[in-house]
């Protein structure tokens, strides 16, 4: 059988990022500590898709709306929900992004995909390239693989990157490896000049970086939750 | 084949008028049709540099907005023949500036002259922006210091992607040309030299003007420093920035080179 043109839709898969928040009980106090957040850092989650994780939280349907309809006066948009029952699905709930029910099915389902999804999955994901310089107010986001720049990066630029960062030139700006979580992740440069350098989290400004490794090629990583610069013979 | 040139540098008091003002004339001494269009509406200085802020009866707002044309806008210079001036507004500001009045300002400008100079205001809003906006190439004027080269960094980025030619895809010529430098201050490292300027902005070099009297002296009596005095290093500085504009091959002589032996034989003599 063949599908005439008129009568074809494309479906693609796609994946995103999205920030989860995990409520934990009792719900109260939760929120509390969240208003806390969000008053010290009122943007955070400002068009931002989230999704709701009720893992572990045994909550009631009713329950579970009252919560995102106070997480919406927050200002938070809920995009879907994470283990939350799949009798629940209605117009006045986000979709089930994961069930309970399918979680539960997960470990006998999973050996049939694996086989399936493992050559797509076990792709890295490209690198960013970028083959000139990255100048002063400029910000290069890779949410996911590496960023390699051939040339420099200038002051008050700014890289971010979930997974490693090269550059081919001298590092003058802000570099953010592995900013997703990920603790492997480096930062290679020919120049080290940075005003500020992230790992997993972990950063260190301009004026704890020590000062004889300024100027020189390194790499930076974390070993034992600390950073640790090496240059280049 | 016209070219529109954007002189801009982010920071401001860097020599953006005067690099305007002495380039054009360089060029129009050469016989070609240069405009030198002044940006900064509300803080215009380009008819004072020029002298001629007493003859400023329409300017780029009105030609923008269709109340006058341009033929009555634009003020001749009394010195050099093809030499004219398009005054910005002093009594508007950078709102009274649309993308669609200024396209059609460039459009009539591309069909009379050579050589369209912008002098764009300091900043990165609407009207620097608009001032690049459609330029075929860019002179980033910057100072041998930290600040300026850094604001010069962050214009260089807006002109590979706000301008109408990276919009398109092309890419956009663009040049350093390094003011208010002084060599002996380089040389015991008060200023940057312009190997660190180089070697942060990475563009081709057009040219190095020494910081000079003459520059403020020229402002001062409203002419243009390539005009007049033309032993002055500045006027030679401009003079050639301007030939390598118009692509003749002019050697660069690096001012370091000449003084920094003779900084170092004074400062053992010292010693």
């Amino acid at each position: 059988m063949t599908i005439s043109e008129a009568n074809a839709i494309r479906f693609r898969g796609r994946s995103y990022f999205a920030l989860t928040l995990t409520p934990e009980a009792p719900l109260c106090g939760w929120l509390k500590r969240l208003d806390a957040c969000l008053a010290r850092s009122p943007g955070f989650f400002c068009a931002s898709p989230v999704i709701l994780d009720l893992e572990g939280l045994e909550l009631a349907k009713s329950d579970a709306v009252e919560l995102i309809e106070s997480l919406a006066q927050r200002g938070l948009r809920i995009l879907g929900l994470e283990g939350a029952s799949a009798q629940w699905c209605g117009a006045d709930l986000p979709p089930a992004i994961a069930s309970r029910e399918a979680r539960a099915h997960k470990m006998t389902e999973i050996s049939a995909a694996e086989a399936f999804l493992a050559p797509l999955t076990s792709k890295s994901p490209p690198p960013l390239i970028i083959e000139e310089p990255v100048r002063s107010g400029q910000c290069v986001t890779h949410a996911q693989g590496d960023v390699i720049v051939i040339g420099s990066v200038g002051s008050g630029a700014e890289i971010v990157a979930a997974g490693s960062i090269h550059v081919y030139g001298a590092l003058r700006g802000r570099a953010m490896a592995g900013a997703y979580g990920d603790e492997s992740a480096r930062i290679f440069c020919r120049k080290l000049e940075a005003e500020l350098i992230a790992i997993n989290g972990l950063y260190q400004t301009a004026d704890e970086i020590e000062a004889r490794m300024r100027l020189l090629p390194v790499q930076i990583r974390l070993a034992g939750g600390a950073m640790r610069i090496t240059p280049f013979e | 084949m016209a070219k529109v040139v954007v002189v801009t540098s982010g920071k401001g008091g860097v020599g953006k008028t005067t690099t305007t003002a002495a380039l054009g004339a360089a060029l129009a001494q050469t016989g070609d049709k240069v405009a030198v269009v002044d940006f900064d509406v509300g803080l215009r200085n380009l008819d004072l540099v020029m002298g001629a802020e007493r003859r400023v009866v329409f300017d780029l707002i009105n030609v923008a907005r269709g109340e006058a044309n341009l033929s009555q806008a634009l003020i001749r210079d009394r010195r050099v023949d093809s030499l004219y001036l398009l005054a910005a507004s002093q009594t508007r500001d950078k709102d009274a500036l649309t993308e669609e009045g200024v396209a059609a300002v460039i459009l009539q400008l591309r069909e009379r002259f050579d050589w369209i100079i912008c002098d764009s205001p300091a900043g990165i809003e609407r009207g620097a922006t608009l001032a690049m906006r459609f330029a075929d190439l860019a002179i980033v004027v910057t100072n041998p210091e930290v600040s300026s080269v850094r604001d010069s960094d962050r214009i260089i980025g807006l002109l590979d992607s706000k301008t109408v030619k990276a919009e398109r895809g092309e890419r956009m010529e663009k040049f350093l040309l390094l003011t208010r430098y002084d060599a002996a201050r380089a040389a015991r490292g008060d200023m940057l030299s312009v190997e660190d300027v180089l070697d942060i902005l990475s563009i081709p070099l057009l040219g190095i003007v020494p910081e000079s009297r003459d520059v403020l002296r020229a402002s001062n009596i409203g002419a243009p420093v390539s005009i007049g005095n033309l032993a002055s290093p500045a006027a030679i500085a401009y003079i050639d920035a301007a030939r390598r504009l118009g692509g003749v091959p002019v050697p660069l002589v690096r001012p370091e080179e000449r003084k920094s032996l003779f900084g170092r034989f004074f400062t053992r003599r010292a010693a």
